[in-house]
């Protein structure tokens, strides 16, 4: 059976390219970057190299790229390095939005003596930015937003957030690991001061990231250890996959203009021929300020474990907003800081494409799910009853 | 992904026995959409009081489904007598057995059962016994203590996957600690979360919460809410619009509001209406 993958958003295929260019560097190349040596010195200057390709890919300077283990060292890096920074400062705004990778560290630091702000959003997913700058002050340490929703594909507006933080001397960090390679993400026109991006979205391996941090930034390491990546970061680079980072962010830049419309066009007919199939089906989060290669799409009445394991068996890969494990009251946060009705919310899915999804593809998910979700809203005891109601 | 036994997956991708039985002898229906699973289980009485049809219609995850399979697969032919001792263990049993987590839908089955063996013998819908302990869920320290003892749980966790009390807002876990503790005799250890508010911030989250999560959610249905008065951990609010006049709104109350507010502000309050 072949496998039509469209969890994108959850990790990406490797690129042929990649693991070409990164093949060399565990038994030929394997000299350790700090060495003295010719053979060492020969291998950090594939990490710079590959650090300025990374670079390039948000305009960045290659000396304000740091690589780390993954978006989620990249992201606890940038918040602990300014909470550092600004001891004194006590308060943090983030959004209901974010990544556990987020999202959890500021309960976490919430636990500890600092004061959160999680700023909402509205039914489509859009971030109310009066509440986010009402609850700026000189007491805040840092404000992160993400870039895109990694559930909905919801763009933030980045731009305008970040200068109105800047403004008032606040430290401004961004997850942008679902929105580097997806939509242009220029550094040096939007004025975040940290952004984290993660490889393994962008058909890197996983276990790779990196952190742009703005020149000038405060900065404290989290991990500290030797003098590697300017003691902004300890320990031995994983130089195989940081090589595989910038071949990675490369062959996206060089991508970017075809396959991102050619992405969206797919990714808009899928959606278009299941809203149209499928009754009661509806897209969560707005439509006008998305991602190219995400759709999450709500089913009612039918929960979204049964229908991705139904997905499974003809070899389709999705994932779902709704994980139903014991007494888990709700679904995801995402879907109900959204205030999706719970006959929708449990039903969620959420396809996420890549340059390696084909129109065929499309065809053969829009005519194999609509009898699927019949299917399982047969054994459903709500479905007959709504079906009344209508 | 979790891990299913085939004949979960089984169950699940085939499941026997789906629909409503007609003119049904005994009707048992359990969970909610908001709880994210339910299942309606019909029955037909033969002769020598035997189940001689059954079928189910469920909403939930695949061991939700499997788990109603299964138990219209073993009710069928069984004497009532007997199909009243199927224990939850019975069902995940038959299938093979289900991951702790996945607990609750095993003991979904056997409640819809009970349910309807009880409307069939003409018994009134028992009353609550015993004590709330998960306001969240509605589960009883009774529950709590039989599936404690029927499956030997050590810890909050476990009781969470099998009756999925302390799901929720976990203002529960350190009484559902003291009753694993009774019914085993070795002390539990609970995280508590200690939260402190004070009156100006409980107030704010509590409007925060009812603008942008509760009121969204009425409307939809051509309801709303106001926010009369807090008195000390008492939320009085007054239902507007088709809520004031819906036979369900108790249920929305309790089960929406009041477990939204509860989750988000502090899990000690409560949500009254205020006196018309």
């Amino acid at each position: 059976m072949k496998t039509i993958y469209m969890d994108n958003n959850a990790t990406t295929r490797v690129d042929p390219k990649v693991v070409e260019a990164m093949l060399p560097f565990f038994s030929d190349f394997y000299g350790n970057p700090s060495s003295v040596h010719t053979f060492g010195g020969n291998v950090a200057k594939s990490v710079n190299a590959a650090r300025a390709q990374v670079a390039a890919l948000i305009n960045a300077s290659p000396e304000e790229i740091v690589f780390t283990s993954c978006g989620t060292e990249s992201d606890s890096t940038a918040i602990r390095a300014a909470i550092a920074s600004y001891p004194d400062r006590k308060h943090i705004v983030t959004t209901r939005v974010e990544h556990p990778a987020v999202k959890n560290l500021c309960e976490h630091l919430a636990k500890n003596g600092y004061r959160v702000s999680f700023v909402p959003v509205d039914h489509e997913g859009v971030l109310d930015l009066d509440y986010l700058y009402a609850h700026l002050s000189d007491d805040t340490a840092i404000v992160s937003v993400m870039w895109a929703n990694n559930e909905t594909g919801v763009i933030f507006p980045i731009d305008e957030i970040a200068q109105a933080v800047n403004v008032r001397g606040i430290p401004f960090h961004t997850d942008a690991v679902q929105a580097v390679g997806k939509i242009p993400v220029d550094v040096k026109r939007t004025g975040v001061d940290m952004l984290s991006m993660s490889g393994h979205k962008i058909h890197a391996p996983k276990g790779v990231g990196a952190l742009y941090i703005r020149k000038g930034t405060r900065f404290a390491p989290f991990m500290i250890g030797g003098h590697q990546e300017h003691g902004r970061r300890g320990g031995t680079e994983n130089v195989a996959s940081i090589v595989g980072l910038g071949k990675a962010s490369e062959l996206a830049a060089e991508h970017f203009v075809e396959q991102m419309p050619r992405i969206a066009k797919i990714r808009d007919r899928l959606e278009k021929e299941l809203l149209t199939r499928i009754p009661k089906a509806m897209v969560n989060g707005t439509t006008h300020q998305r991602l190219p290669n995400t759709t999450s799409i709500s089913f009612e009445y039918v929960e979204g474990e049964s229908i991705l394991l139904m997905m499974d068996t003809l070899g389709i890969c999705a994932s779902s907003g709704s994980a139903c494990t014991s007494g888990s009251l709700e679904p995801s946060h995402v879907l109900r800081a959204m205030g999706v009705p719970f006959t929708a919310a449990h039903g969620s899915i959420r396809f996420s494409l890549s340059v390696f999804n084909s129109e065929d593809e499309v065809d053969y998910i829009v005519s194999n799910l609509p009898p699927l979700i019949a299917n399982l809203r047969k054994m459903s005891p709500f479905w007959n009853q709504s079906e009344q109601d209508t | 992904m979790w891990e299913y036994t085939d004949k979960v997956r089984d169950h699940f991708l085939n499941p026997r026995n789906v629909g409503v039985v007609e003119d049904a002898d005994g009707i048992g229906e359990v969970g909610s959409l908001s709880c994210g699973d339910a299942l309606k289980l019909t029955f037909k009485v033969g002769k020598d009081d035997t189940i001689a049809d059954a079928k189910f219609q469920t909403f939930g995850c695949a061991s939700a489904i499997a788990s109603s399979s299964a138990l219209t697969e073993m009710i069928k032919g069984l004497p009532l007598q007997e199909a009243a001792q199927i224990t939850n263990d019975d069902i995940a049993e038959y299938l093979g057995g289900l991951p702790k987590e996945k607990m609750h839908c095993s003991v979904m089955g056997r409640d819809a059962l009970e349910k309807a063996i009880a409307y069939y013998r003409g018994e009134a819908d028992k009353q609550v016994e015993g004590e709330i302990v998960c306001e969240c869920f509605g589960v009883t320290d009774v529950d709590i203590k039989r599936a404690v003892t029927e499956n030997h749980l050590k810890t909050v966790g476990d009781v969470t996957g099998y009756v999925k009390a302390g799901g929720g807002c976990e203002k529960c876990h350190e009484r559902i600690g003291e009753i694993i503790a009774e019914v085993t005799g070795t002390p539990v250890t609970v995280k508590s979360h200690p939260k402190r508010l004070t009156n100006i911030q409980k107030i704010k989250l509590i409007e925060d919460t009812l603008e942008r999560e509760i009121r969204p959610a009425l409307r939809q249905d051509g309801g709303d809410i106001e926010l009369v008065d807090v008195d000390g951990n008492t939320v009085i609010v007054k239902l507007q619009g088709t809520c004031s006049t819906c036979s369900a709104s108790q249920v929305t109350l309790k089960n929406y509001v009041e477990a939204k507010i509860k989750e988000l502000v502090t899990p000690e309050l409560v949500v009254a209406e205020v006196d018309q």
